[in-house]
């Protein structure tokens, strides 16, 4: 088949104009490009440095480079522990844990969140809209009730977790209609049914012990993270992130139209198990590290959307880490504002929602 | 035949039977025109040859191989699917748009290369929007984006071009546009099947025109015997005239009032005095009497 381009009346003139559009068109996107990976490592740094103890930050720096550095062959270069054992304590036990979950948990949320929005071709989809977050909250809260101990309740919560979104993804086909829509549906359903469970839990929990307790952890927390806490689900992330990145040019071809992809050669099902499997085992990871964090999955797409565009093989990464980013900034502000630390469930809502409204009124976002 | 179509079937549920026993085969560069009234069936019949419908009956056959046979991936590789224009969420530029029609032509965990990029502006200057590659598919004109979708389906590379009521929602001049882009690319090897509402559109670009009526085709062949005033009366209900006009050299398709004379069939006599009116004449047919 030999195709011959048609013929247009004023080529020339046209191809000069298609230029300087394309240039216009890259010239921004790049530019958020940029921004988005050089914002990350500069956040990690900053976020070290903040703290009720004060670090000297070149201490934080020589903390963080040293034991990569010592490790060289003897010799090259060798850093003297000029740091007290408390910064030391301080920086490897409380604060760099902590500043590594944040940026896993706000990497995941963001990207499952992008990842449904383009499965369920809707932009106000956020990574719990198949029951992930019910389930796992009711996983806690029944492990807080029965009085077990830290790493249980996080298997718990994963547990249930998933679970929740198996039961969803289960009820969706038991109907054979529009099989996105019906996923959705079910996982109201099955959301509406674990939230139902929590408020029991709740009812039953003994209001000065355990229903604090529970209801701190609904509200998300990076305060009381431990390096055995990352270790426990960061394989499985590591591998879901991992999958997802692998097929987001795919990923586009959903978000257009299921019969289009499928037209296109995709197994458009098989495909969606994927994702829903992947985007899962993140949140649910996400949810044991950090309890319930809403706002994060909705509202950074958009973010990564207005910066690269809404072509996941740039979107997902940028998604990644702004996603990073935001949470970061989350977290310092929820150690900085007050003396008590402020939950992380209600600051992302507070400093998301009117946020995403200001980016509603810029109109930028394209689907409006 | 690229396409061959043996005794097919299908229906949603066990109540209603959408089509059934349609047979046809598709040549290459051939153009075959479905029409039919609303709801019975074309779309229908067009999403199961692009393999989205299983067929509850018979058999679909590309290059003699069963289409049941074949993954999705190996039909996109044939069978590109040009559906009617619908709402799009996400704003992709019309390049990233057409892009993904390389999509089967690429490996599961692979990204388009320069090599894609290359096909996909190839496609985009086959059917002249140049000028929008990089305007987001939800601003763009009806008319544009169903040639963006066209693009896309090019870019596929396909063999068999399906598109379901290409020129619906599009004005006069760009369904012709769009006619023409058809006419073209058939010209140039793809063979196509489209659906239409317009008998004429069948008279413009088509060499088969199939008439689909109660669940089958009523009538199937080329375009000036099968679209008659018989059959189009008998299908959409309405008198029509197929008139051979000599301005464009083909036949053309004109409505009738209801209740409107219809000169050469009734009384030609009485009709013989209007200008541009037909008149019956026994021995050679139909002559058009002069404007003056």
């Amino acid at each position: 088949m030999t195709l011959l381009p048609a013929e247009t009346p004023g080529t020339a003139q046209r191809d000069a104009g298609t230029t300087a559009l394309l240039r216009q068109a890259i010239a921004v996107p790049a530019a958020g490009t940029i921004l988005v990976y050089c914002l990350l490592p500069v956040l990690f740094l900053v976020s070290l440095f903040i703290g009720r103890y004060d670090v000297v930050p070149e201490h934080v720096v020589l903390l963080l480079v040293a034991p990569v550095l010592n490790l060289l062959p003897a010799g090259i270069i060798h850093i003297e522990p000029v740091w007290t054992a408390a910064e030391a304590n301080v920086i490897y036990q409380i604060r760099l844990p902590r500043v590594i979950a944040a940026v896993l948990v706000g990497a995941g949320l963001s990207m499952a969140g992008a990842t449904y929005q383009g499965l369920f071709k809707n932009p106000l989809v956020s990574p719990d809209i198949l029951g992930v977050s019910s389930g796992a909250g009711f996983g806690a809260a029944l492990a807080i009730l029965l009085s077990w101990n830290m790493a249980m309740i996080q298997v718990s919560a994963f547990g249930f977790g998933i679970l929740a979104v198996a039961i969803t993804y289960l009820l969706s086909r038991l109907y054979r209609t529009t099989p996105t829509l019906i996923l959705v549906l079910s996982g109201i359903i099955v959301g509406a049914f674990f939230t139902a469970l929590i408020s029991l839990t709740k009812y039953v929990a003994d209001p000065y012990e355990k229903l604090p307790a529970i209801t701190f952890w609904l509200m998300g927390s990076l305060a009381s993270v431990r390096y055995s806490d990352i270790v426990l689900v960061v394989p499985l992330f590591l591998l879901a992130t991992f999958a997802l990145l692998l097929i987001r040019w795919r990923i586009n071809l959903l978000a257009v139209g299921d019969d289009e992809a499928r037209a296109l050669g995709i197994d458009t099902k098989r495909m969606a198990q994927v994702i829903i499997l992947c985007s899962t085992l993140i949140t649910a990871s996400a949810v044991c590290i950090a309890g319930i964090i809403g706002w994060v999955g909705l509202i950074v797409p958009h973010l990564g959307r207005m910066l690269v565009g809404p072509d996941y093989t740039r979107l997902l990464p940028a998604c990644l880490l702004l996603g990073a980013c935001y949470m970061l900034v989350i977290d310092d502000l929820a150690r900085m504002l007050t003396n008590a630390e402020i939950p992380l469930g209600i600051l992302t809502a507070i400093i998301g929602a009117p946020f995403f409204a200001y980016l509603l009124g810029k109109r930028s976002v394209g689907w409006i | 035949m690229i396409l061959e179509v043996r005794q097919a079937g299908f229906r949603y549920d066990l109540k209603r039977m959408i089509f059934s026993d349609i047979s046809f085969g598709l040549a290459k560069e051939e153009v075959l025109c479905i029409l039919g009234p609303n709801g019975i069936g074309k779309s229908t019949l067009i999403r199961c040859l692009a393999n989205l419908n299983p067929l509850c009956a018979g058999s679909i056959r590309l290059h003699d191989r069963d289409i049941r046979s074949l993954n999705n991936r190996d039909v996109a590789t044939i069978v590109g699917y040009v559906p009617q224009a619908h709402d799009i969420v996400f704003p992709f530029p019309v390049r990233q748009f057409v892009l993904m029609g390389r999509a089967p032509r690429l490996g599961l965990f692979e990204s388009p290369g320069k090599d894609d990029y290359g096909k996909a502006d190839e496609a985009i200057d086959l059917v002249g929007i140049g000028k929008i590659r990089n305007k987001p598919v939800n601003e763009i004109s009806g008319g544009e984006f169903q040639l963006a979708m066209i693009a896309r389906a090019l870019a596929q590379e396909p063999e068999v071009l399906l598109l379901d009521e290409p020129t619906s929602h599009l004005d006069f001049g760009n369904q012709i546009r769009v006619l023409e882009i058809i006419s073209r690319l058939a010209e140039d090897g793809l063979s196509v099947i489209m659906s239409s509402h317009f008998p004429d559109h069948a008279f413009l670009s088509s060499n088969n025109v199939a008439i689909m009526q109660h669940g089958s085709f009523m009538a199937y062949g080329l375009a000036e015997d099968v679209v008659t005033e018989e059959n189009l009366k008998q299908t959409y209900g309405v008198d029509v005239s197929i008139t051979y006009s000599r301005d464009v050299d083909r036949h053309v398709c004109v409505p009738h009032r209801h209740g409107q004379c219809r000169c050469h069939d009734r009384y030609p006599a009485e009709c013989a005095g209007q200008t541009g009116c037909p008149v019956l004449q026994p021995d050679n047919g139909l002559t058009f009497q002069n404007d003056n």
